[in-house]
């Protein structure tokens, strides 16, 4: 085993583990502040990939934004919070078995296929993969297009849901 | 001979290395050392820094501030230090322990995580990030969520109310904060502190003045200190999300609250006044760090000052500032700057040619934000409150 | 060294789970936080692939990206339609809300 394996198999455990209990607690806000661990679980896996930019994107918008929103509403709808009742779907016995099937099928697949055993290449030295991604992200031969899409998609999202969330 | 810091680590790398320890065992222990070296000097200002805030407080205020414990009262600190470690910590009935319990660690972890990236001089740095300014802005997403977990687990409501507050007050302060940052990135096109500092032949503080200013406003917000205190402000909600910590679960959210505050002196003098640059400090390292920490106390004070005269605002005004003054005028200064920044870069302009271009490109900004502001705002006529005249004692009416 | 099968079956493992919590969670915001599990998932293969492919081709990273932005904007709205149902019906649980089922 060498540190990295060591490290990968430490970070993994600790974000499958606390994905689990997101889907399991009981209490909202708990499952919220796991969901955190979780997030920053696959940050760390990012940083692990050499995607450092993408790591910090990651915390930004996943922890700093979406999760403290989640407890946000978490805490707005408040009868809801103090729910000690099951909170489960009275059919969760078969979701579990989708979500073991499709898990079973998905290893299946990868541990079969030509790609699963490919390892990483080093990374050029003085390609620096932010300047390479910044420039896709503007160049009109790469992702300008989706890009701006993007842009005008989040626009949307913020437009619509002022509206819906708006007292009239 | 001018890098003792340089020196020391490699000659604690050849030492481990010569007890013929891995190398990559070595490169751990080595930033491991760091990090806790770079933790305790952080916390050890600290100590330093609540004298010199309660001092500067004193004499802001016409008071000698402490002056008891010691020579100068220096001693106090420690006085104080003693006694936060002495007290108990409390749980309150019904708490979520673990939550609870976890909050003030998160919370000074969040604010330790930024000295990470500083470069205390050309050489000292502890990650030299291609990132860091986007990292800056993530750290500060675990203070929030600290905020939270604080504010949710205390099981009251003072301490929740606080938690919405700060909450509401960092997440929209955020927006102007980064679109400030840009601003330094844009100028030095690289992320990482260290360029941005080697890019500061003429500081940025005159090169984009208004996002200067913008990020001090809007990190005094981030850092919760007065005016933008109104997340434990006394008179409302008793301290808002750390209303039940007490002893030394209280005493981290202090020291991180004071650390944050150095930080954001240290991050002002890195982006904008040049950070470890002066006179000699290119081939003299330790210069550098002289400079660096007369720049950040520089930051520092300049944060104490305007929290020691101004008064608190009202979280409509908090809110109001933020969406409809600090973010649109950000906007239009980082656009302005980039349109700027490209036309001169295509007609050749360097040099304190480019700085002036920009300087008076701030003015005119800045310039045309008063004027917008005086049209629609007219300039009030502050209204007069009279009170009937009260002598305080009265002679007795003679009947 | 990590091969990629490694990353693929951890972003397989987080995938299932995340459909789990979408399936058998009542209430909504519950189920939201299945999908961002989900979607972070799909974030690990699409980095995962990068790393492991042509470096060069910065579509992984690019795409990851446009990911972050559709899971911001699917939180922002999806949270303001549980708090304007919350106030109207007072519940965010799923099977409750049925308005459109007649």
């Amino acid at each position: 085993m060498t540190g990295l394996e060591i490290v990968f198999l430490v970070i993994a455990a600790l974000t499958i583990s606390a994905a689990l209990m997101v889907v399991t607690t009981r209490y909202l806000v708990h499952a919220a502040l796991w969901l955190i661990l979780a997030l920053f679980g696959v940050a760390a896996t990012f940083v692990l990939l050499n995607a450092t930019f993408l790591a910090v994107v990651q915390v930004v918008v996943y922890i700093g934004a979406i999760a403290v929103l989640m407890i946000f509403a978490i805490m707005l709808t408040r009868k809801v919070m103090r729910d000690s009742g099951p909170q489960m779907n009275p059919r969760w016995g078969w979701a579990a078995l989708v979500g073991v099937a499709l898990f079973a099928a998905l290893a299946f697949v990868f541990t079969r296929s030509p790609a699963a055993g490919m390892t990483a290449s080093d990374l050029v030295a003085g390609a620096d993969p932010v300047v390479e991604l910044g420039q896709a992200l503007v160049s009109p031969n790469a992702y300008v297009l989706p890009f701006e899409v993007a842009s005008v998609l989040l626009l949307a999202a913020m437009i619509g849901a002022i509206y819906v969330a708006w007292k009239k | 001979m001018g890098d003792p810091i340089t020196l020391i680590s490699q000659w604690f790398t050849s030492l481990l290395l010569g007890w013929g320890l891995a190398e990559g065992l070595v490169t751990v222990i080595r930033l491991f050392l760091g990090a806790v070296i770079l933790a305790t000097i952080s916390m050890l200002t600290v100590v330093a820094l609540i004298w010199v805030e309660r001092k500067l407080a004193g004499r802001l205020q016409d008071r000698p501030g402490p002056n008891r414990a010691g020579p100068f009262g220096l001693l106090q600190p420690i006085a104080d230090m003693i006694k936060i470690f002495t007290k108990e910590v409390l749980t309150p009935a019904h708490a979520d322990k673990v939550t609870f319990h976890m909050a003030p660690v998160i919370f000074i972890a969040s604010v330790l995580l930024i000295w990470v990236v500083v470069p205390f001089t050309g050489t000292v740095v502890g990650a030299n990030l291609n990132v860091a300014v986007l990292y800056i802005v993530a750290v500060g997403a675990f203070g929030v969520v600290a905020v939270l977990m604080a504010g949710w687990s205390s099981n009251n409501k003072f301490a929740l109310l606080g938690a919405f507050r700060a909450v509401a007050q960092m997440v929209s302060y955020e927006v102007p904060m980064v679109l400030a940052l840009m601003v330094p990135v844009l100028l030095a096109s690289s992320m990482g502190l260290n360029d941005i500092v080697n890019a500061q032949s003429i500081w940025f503080v005159v090169v984009a003045p208004l996002a200067a200013l913008i990020f001090l406003i809007t990190s005094m917000a981030e850092v919760g200190r007065a005016p933008f205190d109104l997340l434990e402000a006394e008179s409302e909600i008793v301290a808002g999300y750390h209303t039940e910590y007490s002893g030394m679960a209280f005493g981290m959210f202090y020291v991180a609250e004071f650390l944050h505050h150095w930080a954001v002196g240290a991050l002002l003098a890195t982006l904008f006044l040049g950070g470890w640059r002066g006179p000699g400090a290119e081939t003299w390292p330790v210069l550098g760090i002289l400079y660096f920490y007369i720049k950040t106390f520089i930051g520092y004070f300049i944060i104490t000052w305007i929290r020691l005269t101004l008064p608190r605002i009202r979280i409509d005004q908090m809110l109001a500032f933020n969406w409809k003054f600090l973010t649109p005028l950000v906007l239009v200064v980082l656009i302005f700057t980039a349109i700027l920044d490209k036309v001169l870069e295509t007609n050749g302009v360097g040099g304190w040619g480019y700085a002036l271009a920009m300087l008076a490109l701030n003015a005119a900004i800045g310039w045309a934000t008063v004027l917008i502001l005086k049209k629609i705002e007219p300039s009030r006529q502050r209204q007069r409150v009279e009170f009937p005249p009260r002598p305080v004692a009265m002679a007795p009416k003679s009947e | 060294m990590l091969s990629l099968s490694w990353y693929l079956i951890f972003a397989a493992a987080l995938f299932s789970i995340g459909l789990y919590g979408v399936l058998a969670r009542k209430n909504a915001i519950a189920i939201l936080m299945g999908i961002e599990l989900m979607l972070n998932a799909v974030n690990i293969n699409l980095v995962a692939f990068w790393r492991y492919g042509d470096l060069g081709m910065i579509a992984g990273q690019a795409f990851a990206v446009i990911v972050f932005a559709v899971a911001a904007a699917e939180v922002a709205v999806g949270l303001a339609l549980v708090i304007a149902i919350y106030r109207r019906r007072e519940t965010v649980v799923a099977d409750e809300i049925d308005m459109l089922k007649w």
